[in-house]
This record gives C-alpha cells, sequence and structure tokens, in this order.
C-alpha cells in the first residue's frame, strides 16, 4: 500500500543527499582540477576539466625544499604525540576502568572536563611555562601541549573499553601469576587494541591538522608543521591560484587518504560514546 | 572492578596515573584554571611582569579602543553561533534522520559528509578564499555564466557579507560531526516507540516531531554546548578567510581573534603584545562558556525528568 508514497519518499531523501554530496564535492573537486590549471585557463575555464595537465604549480611548490620539510616536521609531531599518548593513557585507563578507590571518581571527571572546556583558554598561562621550561619555538612543546590536551578524549575512549574486560579474564591470570604489570602488558593492552586504533587516528587528525599551537610557539620557519608552512606558502602565492592550489592540494591528500581507507572504524569510533553521553 | 578501601590509597596505581595526570594537568587543565593571574598583571610577552590588579579589566570594560572591540566581538561571536546553528546544527540534524532510515548507499553518503571534517580548518580557510577571490575566483565566475550574477560579489570582502560567508564555510567543513552525534542517538531510539506512533495513526511528520525528537533531546543539548564553546574560542576560521584584524572594519571579529591581536600584536593601532589585557579577555570568555555549561547541565537535568529517566 502507498508504494508511490515511498518511492516519493526514498526519491526526495536521495534527492537531497545528493544535494548536500555536490556541496562536499565540488570545492574539492574545484581545488584538485585548478590545481592542474594554469592561471590563464583557470579564467577562461573555471568548473570544466582541465584542457592539459599543468604541473607548474606542483614544481614551484617543492622548489625550495621547504615545503618537504614542514611534512618532515609535522610527522615527528604527530607520532611522538601518538607514541606518548597511547603510552600514558592507557595505563592510568586501566588503572581508573579497573580498580575502584578514594578519588577514582573524580580523577575521571577531572580528564572528562578537558572534552567540554575549551582548553585553549590556557594559552597564556601555557605561553609563559613554555618560555620558563626554555622549549619556546622547539617542537617538544608542541608535542606535550597536543599529547596533554589529547588525554581527555583518549580517556572518554579507553576507560569505557577496559571497564567491559570481563573479570573472569583477569581472575584467571591473576591466578596464573600475573600482576599488575603483567596484567596491563599481557590481558589489558592485547583486548583494547581497536580502542587504541580509535584513539591513535584522532590525535593524529587533531595533531596534523592544528594551526593555532604552532602559530603560537613557533617563530623559526624550519620547525613549521604543515599547516602552518602552507599558511607561508600561501601568502608568497595568494595571487597565484594554481601555484596555491597545487600547495593546498598536496597538503590535504594525507589526510584524505588515511580517512577514506578507514572512514568506517573511524566514524562508528565516534558514534559509540555518543549515547551515553 | 575492584574495590578498594575507601580510606586507604592503592600505592601500587600510582606509577599508572601519575604520567597521564601530571602531563594533563601541566600543559592542559591547570593553565586554563589559573588563566586567572596573569590577567592582574601587565607584561608584554618577555621581561617583567608589572602587578596592575585589575587594571586590565578597567581597559577592556571603561576604556577606547578595548571597550568597543570587547562588545563588537561579543557581538560577533553571538552572531557566528547563531550562524553555525542554523547552517550546520539543522541540516546536521535533518541529515542525521535521513541516513538514520537505513536506505541503500547510506554509508557512502554519511562518510561523504563527514569528509570535510578531516582536514586542516586553516587549508579549508585558504580554499574559500581563493573559491571567493573576487577578480579570479571560480565560485563568482560560475554565478555568472549560470546567470546568477546578483550572487557574484566580493563574499570575504564585504562588512555585512563577511560573518555569514566564513560560518558557511565553516558549517560546510564541520557539519559531519553534529551528524555523527545525531546519527547515533537516532540509531539508539528504540524501534517499538515509532512503531507505536504510527499504529496509533501518526504521519511521519509527526512520529518526527513527537516521538523521535523529543528522544533526542539530551544530544541536541550536547551538540548546542560543543558548538558554543568551540564558536567562543573559535580563531582559525576567522584568522584563515578574513586575517587577525577579521575582515572589512573588524566585521568577523571575534573573541578568538581578539584575543589573538591582544595577546601576541599585530593589528590594533597599538600594534604591540599585551599579554595581560589578553589574559582578561580570556578570563571573560571564561566565564562566558562557564554560564554556557551551567545552563546546559540545568538543561539536562529538565530533560532527565521530562523523560522520566
Amino acid at each position: 500500500m502507498y508504494k508511490w508514497l515511498k518511492y516519493l519518499t526514498h526519491g526526495i531523501i536521495y534527492f537531497l543527499f545528493a544535494c548536500q554530496s555536490l556541496i562536499v564535492l565540488l570545492p574539492i573537486y574545484v581545488m584538485v582540477s585548478a590545481s592542474f590549471k594554469s592561471n590563464l585557463e583557470m579564467i577562461k575555464n573555471p568548473m570544466g576539466f582541465p584542457s592539459e595537465p599543468f604541473v607548474e604549480g606542483y614544481i614551484k611548490a617543492f622548489k625550495s625544499g621547504e615545503y618537504l620539510l614542514f611534512f618532515r616536521n609535522s610527522l615527528i609531531v604527530a607520532f611522538l604525540t601518538i607514541a606518548l599518548v597511547l603510552f600514558f593513557t592507557t595505563m592510568a585507563a586501566y588503572a581508573i576502568g579497573r580498580y575502584r578507590f578514594k578519588g577514582s571518581g573524580a580523577l575521571y571527571f577531572f580528564f572528562l572536563a578537558g572534552l567540554i572546556i575549551p582548553l585553549r583558554l590556557g594559552t597564556l598561562n601555557l605561553f609563559e611555562l613554555v618560555r620558563s621550561l626554555k622549549i619556546y619555538d622547539n617542537l617538544l612543546s608542541l608535542i606535550l601541549i597536543y599529547s596533554a590536551k589529547s588525554v581527555p578524549l583518549a580517556m572518554y575512549i579507553l576507560v569505557p573499553f577496559v571497564q567491559q574486560i570481563p573479570t573472569e579474564l583477569i581472575d584467571a591470570a591473576r591466578v596464573d601469576g600475573c600482576f599488575t604489570w603483567g596484567l596491563y602488558s599481557k590481558i589489558v593492552i592485547p583486548l583494547i587494541r581497536p580502542a587504541m586504533a580509535t584513539v591513535a587516528l584522532l590525535t593524529f587528525l587533531s595533531t596534523w591538522n592544528d594551526f593555532y599551537y604552532p602559530l603560537i610557539f613557533l617563530s623559526s620557519s624550519t620547525l613549521y608543521t604543515l599547516p602552518l608552512g602552507v599558511a607561508k606558502l600561501f601568502g608568497q602565492y595568494s595571487q597565484d591560484l594554481n601555484t596555491a592550489f597545487s600547495v593546498l592540494t598536496v597538503a590535504i591528500i594525507p589526510t584524505t587518504i588515511i580517512y577514506l581507507l578507514l572512514s568506517r572504524n573511524f566514524i562508528e569510533g565516534l558514534m559509540k560514546g555518543a549515547v551515553k553521553g | 572492578m575492584v574495590q578498594f578501601d575507601k580510606k586507604s590509597l592503592p600505592w601500587h596505581l600510582f606509577p599508572y596515573i601519575l604520567p597521564a595526570l601530571i602531563l594533563f594537568a601541566v600543559f592542559a587543565g591547570l593553565p586554563v584554571l589559573l588563566s586567572m593571574r596573569i590577567s592582574l598583571y601587565e607584561w608584554p610577552g618577555i621581561g617583567t611582569k608589572t602587578y596592575v590588579g585589575l587594571g586590565n579589566f578597567h581597559k577592556l570594560f571603561f576604556e577606547e579602543p578595548w571597550r568597543t572591540r570587547f562588545w563588537g566581538a561579543f557581538l560577533n561571536t553571538s552572531c557566528i553561533y547563531f550562524y553555525f546553528t542554523l547552517f550546520q546544527n539543522v541540516p546536521a540534524l535533518i541529515l542525521a534522520y535521513l541516513l538514520s532510515r537505513g536506505l541503500r548507499g547510506s554509508k557512502i553518503f554519511r562518510a561523504i559528509f563527514f569528509l570535510p571534517a578531516t582536514m586542516s580548518v586553516v587549508m579549508v580557510g585558504f580554499i574559500a578564499r581563493l573559491l571567493f577571490n573576487p577578480i579570479m575566483g571560480p565560485f563568482n565566475k560560475l554565478m555568472e555564466v549560470i546567470g546568477l550574477e546578483f550572487l557574484s560579489k566580493p563574499w570575504l570582502g564585504l562588512p555585512e557579507t563577511v560573518l555569514p560567508t566564513i560560518a558557511f564555510v565553516g558549517s560546510w567543513q564541520y557539519i559531519g560531526i553534529p551528524m555523527v552525534l545525531f546519527l547515533a542517538g537516532f540509531l539508539a531510539i528504540p524501534e517499538e516507540l515509532v512503531e507505536a506512533s504510527r499504529i496509533d495513526g501518526a504521519n511521519e511528520l509527526q512520529t518526527f516531531w513527537y516521538v523521535v525528537l523529543p528522544q533526542l533531546a539530551p544530544i541536541i543539548g550536547l551538540v548546542m554546548v560543543l558548538t558554543f564553546a568551540g564558536n567562543f574560542t573559535e580563531f582559525e576560521t576567522v584568522y584563515s578567510m578574513a586575517g587577525p584584524r577579521a575582515g572589512p572594519n573588524y566585521a568577523a571579529d571575534v573573541f578568538g581573534t581578539y584575543f589573538y591581536r591582544t595577546s601576541f600584536g599585530g593589528g590594533e593601532s597599538i600594534a604591540k603584545a599585551q599579554v595581560g589585557l589578553g589574559a582578561a579577555i580570556s578570563m571573560a570568555i571564561f566565564v562566558i562558556v562557564s554560564i554556557g555549561i551551567l545552563l546546559w547541565q540545568w538543561y539536562n537535568r529538565r530533560v532527565d525528568k521530562w523523560l522520566g529517566r
């Protein structure tokens, strides 16, 4: 019954989906296609496919070697941050998720408060701290700040995961002579690997994409991470659209590839906690 | 879960907790809690601090040009929150509802809609600047080609369009995040509830409005408070599209850009860094965000009572 109504509803839904997809993908298409068009062609043919691939912009972007340096800096920061975050938060999540003691609830709340309260409000105290530790204009300052900033989300994802581990499993291990460190490294870590992957991915994205902290805590351009470096190149090429689009295309490719490969885990990892909220 | 005696502390767990706790406290938590202190000093960023009491707050609220800039930023930040709600949260709610019906291909669409959220904010801002470039930008060219000449204008250059344009680009990028949260909420609604209302003769719209939407009230609250806290500390979106002075005649100046300019110099008529004054601005933001969070908690209690939980 009312079959036509059902088809009509589905038609409208698909139409809306198609519209939103167009809104999302069109600017990305324009960026990539424009990076292969000379500036003259871009004026004559702003939307169409490039008539022949024009790679001058890419050559200009990479010529100075500066661009590769920005990639390298971003990689160093992202990987050290992920390592630090995973090591520290899995240990803390194990202690808080597995044991209940005086103040454990307050501790968990303290970590989670960082999800709602914008940690950026502490920028100036951080600035003072970083200066007094003599790590201003040093990638280490970024690594420490990003790791700290990633703790709340990591705890939010990891603690419920630890709590879900069946008690019998841990009791059995205990009989076998496993004590705290053994429990953590031999039982807990292997069981929470999927959650660790989600944490690693989210930490990677927020670290790789951040512009705010490098802007404040770095001054020499040899240390610039990718977004800040792109801003520098963009300043040079803002009237040379082809080169600017080439720089942006290259900068966006790594995260897009990672996202496309892992999008399902990624979105489902985010959705998991939302309902308990 | 292992229960410990409430009175004794489990010393052997300390090595597990302390690294994360110290890292988080020193580089994230305490800087926020202690931000009051710097606002009581005058400090150009290096060298000595001079204690000025509440002098920075007096400047901020009673002296020009800081007073005008402060209320300008307050107004613009409030506007941008309104625009984000309109351009981002409402469409996200609708898209999430449509996705939750699980039509074939929904997961692919879901992945497409989320894609821009994985990009860097400043890079998206730069792309927007190129697309909206008044001379060579593809957007205006496209509008001329399809005969919508009135839509061809310097979107980021006019005081009346710069703020909504920035909010639109920001919403384009971030729509995926509230969408995913809403989607999780829709998928958690028990099937029987929807079935029951259908059997009672409610149509599609009535079911959505009276049955489905109320169940989503907690997540709507969460999205609204996250957008609020995000917008009141938003910086990169505006900075990348309108620069540190935030557009023609400060038309897009939000708290984030005002704070940045003041604390680190660059742009104000007195172009030196005034870290103490910046800290006073961040204190003001802190108070506003705290009020938002308190309102959210009040709302949550109301919702819990209302949904009978």
